[in-house]
């Protein structure tokens, strides 16, 4: 047992630490403060900045192009990269479908698909939910049928629709689960496909959410038709992939570096904030009990999540143990924006979204985080339904660690 | 014993609840929401003639139908089931609060505006650093002449851009946060110097950034020139008005809920077969029913005495609170991604469940009222 971290790592941190002062775009910095809306361009513009780097995919293996860290540096990676507020990275290329390629596909798909998914040249959507198959995600319909095509090769003809796409309006490509078989049993019969999102036939429709972003899509395919070697892995044994993947997009959910981060940000609101008493929010016993809990249940999760760590780095992947992380990890990330619009308090009413920003300086409207309190508090409930929903995490506890 | 409603409380609910549904569906309410005028003043009028329940509250001699608190909390609880917008709880409960119990000459010609429908009023309370506390007031209310200059700003001042007239809490003497020198005052919201910044609500409603620069006030406008308890109870009053307003929105929360999960299939069955999720409606249904009885309880005390009321408005709030939390935060969980989506009425349901808890004062607010109602006065 020993938590300190050696020189080599701390050099490490400090290199990093440099890295991210010199070369964080400034321009994007100046947006985050404002509270303004990222772009494409803005999520790629620090993308690119870590791809020249070699440092944009932690944990790919060197020879597709990842640096080489150790979990610790991974670690200290994402501890850094939370406590500068650097946009995060988005996981649908890196941390989703860049390891499935790796990992299942044929050198003719690693050579076409992974330097793009690295530079950020390829925007990739992840095509899992559609409207009946959520939490049951293996009763998926959208379906690809196989032709031979005029030119003499092989394609599938895809029909069916996705939900839930998150920025399929930026994406060049989606992977998606299909059915291959409808006559196999449930989770036999899929397979994994990648789509261009050029290809005649995908149209994009936007799903409006609670805070009024536009984050969301439904992603329909009529007639669209997909080239057989852009299958990864076996017909029929996508389900193989799709556990993979998941496994991979919990790993990394709890989120810790950017929860200790947001309990920083809400000791300093409430250092500003007055409470009833007329003294700051955080010397009120009752707020401070709860910015108090919160932390200690961070704490808790962040051990959990190191004793995760070490245990990958001694070769045990990540195992159904990473669903107690999203448990946990999305829970916190809840209660901090509860917390935030707390203290809020009449200001979480007033709503910005499409309102003249800067309009009357002399007549402000409440303090700057107290804008956005609301509607990422409404925003967040998404983290307890998202990525398997935290009923389904404890069905997994249940089935696979506590073997009921 | 009685918690039955009499036969003119229960028209009064069939009257509302009809009306409404005819013409307060959850399209017509977006459209209502999202239009230039933020509400519908025709429906105001109607509220007004039509329904007459702008008078239902008010006594035989001030013009009204010889109702009260109660009736108040029926129509409240059915504009929760709608989410309706118009400004009933700022124009007849708050603003028709302080002419009930302020003693204000000016009282019957206000609530005859009130009851009529000419009359639209928001209670400009709110200050920056105030939080919940009502009497910490940095606006200012100077003698002049026979009457008053007002300087200040008042925050997130809810359903102003409505309001033809503003009730104003204003220092007249003391200390920012002393309890004497409160003053209240009713004035014309278009009196020079009265400048408003209006905004959108996260839940669908309209409010105001009001800032008063050197606005001349005739001293007609007085209400009262120290009159803190004035205003906690007619804050009390709005309070448990505004628990009837979640109990409707609860059980809207509730009964979508339901549906859904009866409807909505995964692994082969409907969602409402599963134990886990069942264990959750039921905790949602005590949550709903719990709010229920403690609307019911303030409302009932609301006419007691000043610590009476305070006790159990408070601990109304705190139920209320922690309901519209959870059956809130229960209801978009248990409808997965179409709980996110704007284009469900659950999620704005969920939003002004949201907006309720922080309303006229937190969980925690209320939980150190009633602590000190109910510990610190008997030590």
């Amino acid at each position: 047992m020993n938590l300190d971290f050696s020189p080599e790592d701390l050099a490490f941190r400090d290199e990093v630490r440099a890295f991210i002062a010199e070369n964080y775009p400034a321009g994007l910095r100046d947006k985050q403060e404002e509270g303004e809306e990222m772009a494409k361009e803005d999520f790629l513009s620090w993308h690119r900045v870590l791809a020249n780097k070699g440092w944009v995919a932690p944990a790919w293996p060197t020879q597709y192009g990842g640096p080489g860290w150790t979990s610790v540096q991974r670690y200290i990676w994402s501890e850094e990269t939370a406590r500068a507020d650097c946009v995060p990275i988005l996981p649908f290329g890196i941390n989703m479908v860049g390891p499935v390629i790796y990992t299942f596909g044929t050198p003719e798909q690693k050579e076409r698909f992974l330097p793009g998914t690295l530079s950020g040249d390829i925007w990739w959507s992840q095509g899992y939910s559609e409207p009946g198959a959520g939490s049951d995600l293996a009763s998926l319909k959208t379906k690809a049928e196989r032709f031979t095509g005029d030119d003499g090769k092989e394609y599938y003809l895809v029909n069916g629709q996705k939900t839930w796409t998150t920025m399929a309006q930026h994406g060049d490509w989606i992977f998606c689960l299909v059915r291959t078989d409808p006559n196999a049993k449930i989770q036999e019969g899929i397979s994994f496909l990648l789509i261009d999102m050029k290809s005649p036939g995908v149209t994009v429709r936007p799903i409006i959410t609670l805070g009024g972003e536009h984050e969301v899509n439904e992603v329909w395919f009529e007639n669209v038709k997909v080239p057989v070697e852009n299958r990864i892995y076996d017909e029929n044994k996508g389900w193989t992939c799709a556990k993979f993947l998941l496994a991979h997009e919990r790993s990394g959910i709890a989120g810790v570096a950017r929860s200790k981060r947001g309990i920083e940000r809400i000791r300093q609101i409430a250092s500003t904030e007055l409470s009833d008493d007329g003294d700051a929010l955080i010397k009120d016993p009752m707020f401070k009990r709860k910015v108090a809990e919160l932390e200690i249940d961070l704490t808790a999760l962040e051990y959990t999540e190191l004793r995760t760590l070490a245990g990958e780095a001694a070769g045990r992947g990540p195992g159904p143990e990473s669903s107690v992380l999203k448990i946990k990890g999305t829970e916190i990330q809840q209660r901090l924006t509860e917390l935030a619009l707390e203290a809020a308090g009449h200001y979480g009413a007033p709503y910005f979204r499409g309102f003249p920003k800067d309009g009357d300086n002399a007549h402000p409207i409440g303090p700057e985080f107290a804008h956005r309190a609301a509607p990422t508090y409404f925003n967040v409930r998404k983290t307890s339904i998202y990525g398997g929903s935290n009923e389904i995490q404890r069905n997994i506890i249940a089935k696979m660690v506590l073997g009921l | 014993m009685d918690f039955n409603f009499t036969e003119e409380q229960s028209m009064v609910r069939d009257s509302v609840a009809s009306f409404l549904q005819d013409k307060y569906d959850f399209d017509t309410r977006r459209k209502i929401v999202s239009s230039d005028a933020g509400w519908r003043a025709d429906y105001w009028k109607a509220f007004a003639e039509e329904l007459g329940i702008l008078g239902a509250s008010f006594s035989e001699e001030l013009g009204g139908l010889g109702g009260g608190a109660i009736d108040n909390m029926i129509i409240m609880e059915e504009f929760g089931k709608a989410l309706v917008i118009e400004p009933y709880l700022g124009t007849v409960v708050i603003g028709g609060g302080f002419m009930k119990h302020s003693g204000y000459a000016g009282a019957a010609s206000v609530i005859e505006g009130i009851v009529g429908g000419s009359t639209t009023i928001a209670f400009a309370y709110a200050e920056p650093q105030a939080r919940y506390t009502w009497q910490d007031l940095k606006t200012t209310a100077k003698k002049d002449g026979s009457g008053w200059v007002l300087n200040g700003h008042k925050a997130v001042v809810v359903g102003a851009p409505f309001a033809t007239h503003l009730i104003v809490t204003a220092r007249t003497g003391g200390a920012q946060r002393d309890a004497g020198g409160v003053g209240v005052f009713i004035i014309d919201k278009s009196l020079p110097g009265v400048v408003t910044r209006d905004y959108p609500t996260v839940d669908g409603n309209r409010a105001s950034e009001v800032y008063f620069e050197n606005v001349s006030i005739p001293a007609e406008a007085l209400i009262s020139e120290s009159g803190l308890a004035l205003v906690e109870q007619v804050m009390d009053e709005a309070i448990a008005a505004v628990g009837a307003e979640a109990v409707g929105v609860l059980r809207k929360l509730h009964d979508g809920t339901l549906d859904y999960a009866k409807q909505r299939k995964q692994f082969g069955t409907a969602i409402a077969n599963f134990q886990v999720l069942q264990h959750r409606m039921v905790d949602m249904f005590i949550e709903v029913e719990q709010s229920v009885s403690m609307t019911y309880m303030a409302t009932i005390k609301v006419g007691e005495s000043a610590a009476e009321r305070a006790k159990a408005v408070s601990a109304m709030k705190v139920r209320i609170g922690r309901a519209c939390k959870f059956v809130g935060q229960s209801a978009i969980q248990i409808h997965g991604g179409m709980g996110m989506t704007d284009e469900l009425a659950i999620g704005h349901y969920f939003k002004r469940a949201t907006m309720i808890e922080g309303l006229f004062g937190s969980v925690d607010h209320h939980l150190k009222r009633y602590e000190s109602l109910s510990f610190d006065a008997a030590a």
